[in-house]
């Protein structure tokens, strides 16, 4: 709202200094937030945008020398901000645009529509840039046309709706000459770049660096002493410093350009200067050489700032990845930590969770599409009860026998993970399904220096801070957790304590089994839902397990972001695979340096 | 515990065993006969089944070799199958030497892969391998130096059980990992493969076929001999102390980590040794031979067949394995189904295995004639 305001503030500076426009008009239909902004008639109706748009153009234009040509348009212009028929206005200027008796008509046109900010033009005249402008031959209607095999796809340039098609003769084309074609390209960015949308006023600066062009260093100039919004001002500054790199008169401006440029550690802004010292040669002037030294300094500079992102890059696609891996191995955790067995058929369970996602989702689809965004999270709680109910069975019905035997047990397990994934084939076949993620979880923050984390790792970041959180409480704080503290201590006091050690298994390896489901809910988001799923983590969850220190959750929580962080430290020297080699590596050396792992729990037990 | 009885079982050391040795020898001399018999013999074996079989009796060195560390002391191994593959890449890089000019590019110094991939020369580790000598030296000594650094560090830190276990499943994943690579030098995905002839015999050759069929089932008798030795000596009590309680073997003052130690690496050597038999009957060596589920698949052999009884071993190689070959042929869904099953079943309902319920009940028939014998096997759930 500040934002607004200030942008209103200047608006009422500027319009003083001012002479008023011709085709001066309001935006096509001002927000609703504007009109609560704005509740009085007396206030100006005419987009806020607008008079920057005539600041940066009449500037753009004196550069171009046809500042005389617009004032003189200017003021032989009839209409004015406050009695204009807007639509009327911009419809004539329009007109001119297409059907103007000669080029100096058109450009004043062009000019004209300029100031009025209106971004309904900038298809008009990109429309006209590119020969897409007709006008029909009998009644002079404007119209922008796609013409294939000699018919013509109408389209109303100002309500932007197709009105049919038409042979190609009965039109003709609007020309256009060099000098209109250079106001229209100045025209189209001033207006982009005035753009009420910020987005679209960072993108249009964005295609300003890629493709610099000297008409466009006023405007650009302009628009950066007005930009409020941080990014689009960013990228402004860094068209603007690339624009008078290129095109300025002096070296001295070009030297400041090139500091300018130092500061912002942008991947393309680094490949843009390496393209331009490529381009100096060695036996250019003494200047030239200057100006060289400078940007190779800040290519440097630049390569030092981004090295500091990409370290902060690493350490948060770590974490993203360490998320990953808790939320694989944290179940895990609590089946080995508890029970001392190791459960092969884990990853199982996470794939149970992800086609549990899968499930719910198609549900939604058919029966609910309206909530469909929600499913995943109907999908949670879902995966928890699939998996857990599972693991129960599979504890009832196979582990119990198995107790003392924790080699058996691996064995076991293992078998019963063959009968899961074969059993997910034959139901949904051997193929990838399709989990879309909702729209809340899409899309990515792009941070800076190239560093871009997208908004569904968050949230898994996020949920397995949660799941984590949620555990220690239950085993911390719960009467269950007490129970299950017991029995992992000391199995057999326990039981003669009372507690019925078997229902704490049963309960323990199902509680393992749902956070084993859940993490499947999160796997799905990110990775694909095959019968594979499980088999593709049950290695490095075991690690994760074995590095942390089994029976001890924090253990867990720290193994498995060290081993993501440390993961993504290795891939940039070592590339993917050979990184993951030298984890594995590592944690091998490291059981035979603590073979209990990071945190082991101390006890006096020894092996009989 | 020795078996009693007549002469030939004194000597091999029991009833199950011997039938093994005198089977394979058997088979080793009437199986290139019966392969050589017109077609139209009711007794003829088709080349089909006697590569099959090799291959088998390659499974069966591998599983007895797990079975000697598992089944004796009590290291479950996840991880037996990087040694096999070890072994079978070490034949291989010779089988690929002796293309030389033969191969699709006709590279007298480079194999195929290494020329596709733009290589000048042969790198170091590849020197040597022309020689068969030296290969099938390295298909043992690779595998058994591995075994003896892993085990080196990994017993003298005294990491047992589930760990250990863990951290060989993390080895061979490693390896796999490394394997696939394609600057590792090995040929990556594809592995190593379309290979000609070995020693100068054409692989295609039937003679070639059944001359390896027969040299398995001499490897298997010899290693079969060479365990079932290692466990009837002093060292196998040993070894057997080691297995039932780790511990109290340490506080009576042996040096557990030296006896684990020598073990693993004699079971890596022999399973290197099956390694570099099965390549040259199935032609190709690729890193899928490394995935951690194949090391798991050598375990459920072993526990199929019986462990701890080294025949048994063999015996559950041979059947797991036909009824794989079987059942992917027949009914390819229900496969994993039935392996799954096997595993769960097999714990639960069978834990001594075939071949120990058999000890268990010849055992019980001997035990009416003469009351010393006795069976020398492991006690499941006793102190792992």
């Amino acid at each position: 709202m500040g934002l607004r305001q200030l942008r209103y503030t200047e608006v009422r500076e500027l319009s003083t200094s001012l002479t008023p426009l011709p085709g001066r008009v309001g935006p096509p239909q001002p927000g609703a937030w504007e009109r609560r902004f704005y509740p009085f008639e007396q206030l100006p109706p005419a987009s806020l945008a607008t008079p920057m748009v005539h600041a940066i153009l009449i500037q753009a234009l004196g550069r171009l020398g046809v500042a005389a040509a617009l004032c003189a348009a200017l003021l032989t212009s009839p209409a004015s901000a406050q009695d204009a028929v807007p639509n009327a206005n911009v419809a004539e200027l329009v007109q001119a645009l297409a059907t103007g008796p000669d080029f100096t008509t058109k450009i004043q046109a062009t000019q004209s529509l300029a100031t009025t900010g209106d971004p309904r033009l900038v298809p008009i005249l990109q429309a006209l840039l590119d020969g897409n402008l007709y006008a029909r031959k009998a009644d002079k209607l404007v119209v922008i046309a796609k013409e294939q095999g000699g018919v013509l796809t109408l389209t109303d340039p100002l309500e932007d709706k197709q009105i049919g098609q038409a042979p190609a003769a009965d039109f003709e084309r609007a020309t256009v000459n060099n000098r209109l074609r250079t106001v229209l390209q100045t025209a189209l960015g001033a207006l982009q770049l005035a753009h009420p949308d910020a987005i679209r006023r960072k993108a249009s600066a964005d295609a300003l660096f890629k493709t610099p062009s000297l008409e466009m260093i006023e405007p650009l100039k302009i628009a950066l002493t007005h930009e409020a919004n941080a990014g689009a001002k960013r990228s402004l500054a860094i068209a603007l410093a690339a624009t008078e790199l290129q095109f300025a008169a002096t070296n001295d401006v070009r030297t400041r350009a090139v500091a300018t440029l130092a500061v912002y550690a942008d991947p393309n802004v680094r490949a843009y200067l390496s393209g331009r010292i490529g381009g100096i040669a060695a036996g250019a002037p003494a200047e030239e050489q200057e100006l060289k030294a400078a940007m190779v300094i800040a290519v440097a500079e630049i390569e030092r700032r981004l090295a500091n992102w990409r370290i902060l890059g690493n350490i948060l696609q770590g974490i993203s990845l360490g998320s990953v891996l808790m939320l694989a191995a944290i179940g895990l955790a609590i089946t080995f930590g508890v029970m001392g067995i190791i459960n092969m058929a884990h990853g199982e369970m996470v794939m149970l969770g992800a086609y549990t996602t899968y499930v719910v989702q198609m549900a939604f689809r058919q029966y609910l599409p309206e909530g469909l965004d929600y499913a995943v999270l109907v999908a949670i709680p879902a995966a928890f009860a699939v998996s857990g109910l599972v693991g129960i069975a599979m504890e009832r019905g196979v582990i119990r026998f198995l107790y003392g035997r924790p080699l058996e047990t691996l064995l076991a397990t293992w078998g019963i993970s063959l009968i899961l994934q074969q059993a997910v084939r034959s139901i949904f076949g051997p193929t990838n399904m399709q989990v879309t993620s909702p729209p809340w979880m899409s899309g990515a923050i792009d941070i800076a220096g190239g560093v871009v984390v997208t908004y569904n790792r968050i949230w898994i970041v996020v949920f397995a801070l949660l799941v984590f959180g949620g555990l220690i409480l239950i085993q911390r704080r719960s009467f269950f957790g007490l129970q299950m503290r017991a029995v992992t201590q000391n199995r057999r006091m326990a039981r003669s304590m009372g507690i019925r050690s078997g229902w704490v298994d049963a309960l323990t390896f199902g509680l393992g089994s749902g956070i084993a489901g859940m993490a499947g809910v999160a796997l799905s988001q990110i990775d694909n839902v095959s019968p594979n799923l499980g088999q593709s983590y049950i290695v490095d969850s075991f690690m994760v397990v074995v590095f942390g220190g089994v029976g001890n959750l924090w253990g867990t929580l720290v193994g498995a972001f060290g081993l993501g962080i440390v993961n993504k430290f290795l891939e940039p020297y070592a590339g993917a695979v050979l990184g993951k080699i030298l984890v594995l590596v590592a944690i091998v050396l490291f059981i035979q340096w603590r073979p209990r792992g990071m945190f082991a729990l101390k006890g006096r037990a020894v092996e009989v | 515990m020795r078996a009693s009885g007549p002469f030939l079982f004194r000597a091999m050391g029991d009833v199950g065993g011997t039938i093994l040795v005198v089977v394979l020898l058997a088979a080793a001399i009437l199986v290139p006969i019966l392969n050589g018999l017109p077609s139209s013999s009711p007794f003829f074996l088709s080349n089909y089944v006697v590569s099959l079989f090799g291959k088998y009796l390659c499974f069966a060195l591998l599983a007895l070799s797990v079975d000697l560390v598992w089944g004796f002391s009590g290291i479950l191994s996840l991880g037996h199958g990087a040694f096999f593959a070890l072994g079978g890449y070490a034949m291989g890089m010779h089988m690929m030497r002796e293309i030389g000019t033969r191969g699709v590019y006709g590279n007298a110094l480079l194999p195929d892969f290494m020329v596709f991939l733009n290589w000048k020369e042969l790198p170091w580790y590849w020197y040597g391998f022309d020689s068969f000598g030296f290969a099938v030296l390295m298909a043992v000594l690779v595998p058994g130096a591995l075994a003896f650094v892993f085990g080196w560090f990994a017993f003298r830190s005294r990491v047992t059980g589930v760990y250990l276990s863990i951290i060989t499943q993390a080895l061979t994943f490693a390896l796999m990992l490394a394997f696939f690579r394609n600057d590792f030098g090995f040929g990556g995905n594809n592995g190593l493969t379309d290979f000609k002839d070995i020693l100068g015999y054409s692989l295609q050759a039937q003679s070639t076929r059944t001359t390896l069929f027969a040299a398995s089932a001499i490897a298997l008798a010899l290693g079969y001999i060479l365990c079932r030795f290692l466990v009837q000596s002093r060292f196998g009590r040993v070894l057997i102390a080691v297995r039932d309680a780790e511990s109290r073997t340490r506080f009576l003052g042996y040096r557990v980590e030296h006896y684990k130690l020598f073990a693993f690496v004699v079971s890596a050597m022999l399973a290197g040794i099956a390694g570099a038999l099965y390549v040259p009957q199935v032609g190709i060596i690729n890193p899928r031979e490394f995935a951690p589920a194949n090391s798991i698949e050598i375990v459920i052999w072993v526990a199929v067949g019986g462990r701890g009884t080294l025949w048994g071993a063999a015996l559950g190689a041979v059947l797991v394995n036909y009824a794989k070959t079987y059942f992917t042929g027949a009914l390819p869904d229900a496969w994993l189904y039935m392996l799954g099953a096997l595993f769960v079943g097999v714990t639960l309902f069978l834990p001594k295995g075939v071949g120990g319920t058999t000890q268990a009940v010849i055992a019980k028939l001997w035990h009416a004639r003469t009351p010393k014998a006795s069976v020398a096997q492991p006690q499941a759930g006793v102190a792992e």
